[in-house]
């Protein structure tokens, strides 16, 4: 008897984990929204944030290749190897279509060059972040 | 196709990239977004200026 009534105040002063319903959106809006940069919200129809996203990232990434950047591939050596690869891969569709095209060797020419590997880094892992705000969206976190 | 930009200029794309992103992904209203891209901006801008006067210190 004691022991049941220790239980239900145990039960009581255990906070409650809200756990959000698992819907289509939920699971098929972080998908686009990696694979194609500020899809994510255009397809919620958060048409200007989707683009402004879209934008942003893409241009980012094209300008990381311009500037001669180097595209990490999957590697295990490395620690720093494998956070650039960590952070390309964030940017989805683009990383696919450049390892693709064989893009992004890295054939350093001039000094600033080393800012295109950081624009392509950096593109991905804004990109992480839209697919967080576009999931925070589709469960209704986020107006 | 090859480009090839500035320290200060590439500096200044990297931070209004950037501020776009948090600004819509780290606010909830429309004026909170504009308001908090400017101010990433102006901090990345800021950064951008204070560490160039740094090096600059440091060199001589």
């Amino acid at each position: 008897m004691a022991n049941s009534t220790t239980d239900k105040a145990k039960a009581a002063d255990t906070p409650k984990i809200e756990t959000q319903p698992v819907t289509t959106m939920s699971v098929v809006v972080p998908a686009i929204a990696w694979l194609i940069p500020g899809a994510g919200h255009l397809i919620q129809k958060r048409y200007v944030r989707g683009l402004l996203l879209m934008a942003s990232i893409s241009t980012m990434f094209l300008l990381g290749l311009a500037l001669q950047g180097r595209v990490y591939k999957p590697n295990g050596g490395d620690i720093l190897d494998i956070l650039g690869f960590v952070g390309n891969i964030g940017a989805g569709g683009l990383y696919i279509v450049t390892r693709a095209m064989d893009w992004g060797q890295g054939a350093i020419a001039h000094a600033t060059a080393d800012y295109g590997t950081k624009y392509l880094i950096v593109a991905g892992l804004l990109n992480f972040i839209a697919v967080a705000d576009a999931y925070h969206i589709a469960i209704g976190k986020k107006p | 196709m090859t480009i090839q930009l500035s320290h200060f200029s590439a500096a200044i794309l990297f931070g209004v990239f950037a501020s776009v992103v948090f600004g819509i992904t780290q606010r909830n209203t429309t004026r909170e977004m504009v308001r908090y891209g400017l101010y990433c901006f102006a901090m990345f801008t800021g950064g951008v200026i204070a560490a160039g006067w740094v090096m600059w210190l440091l060199r001589r």
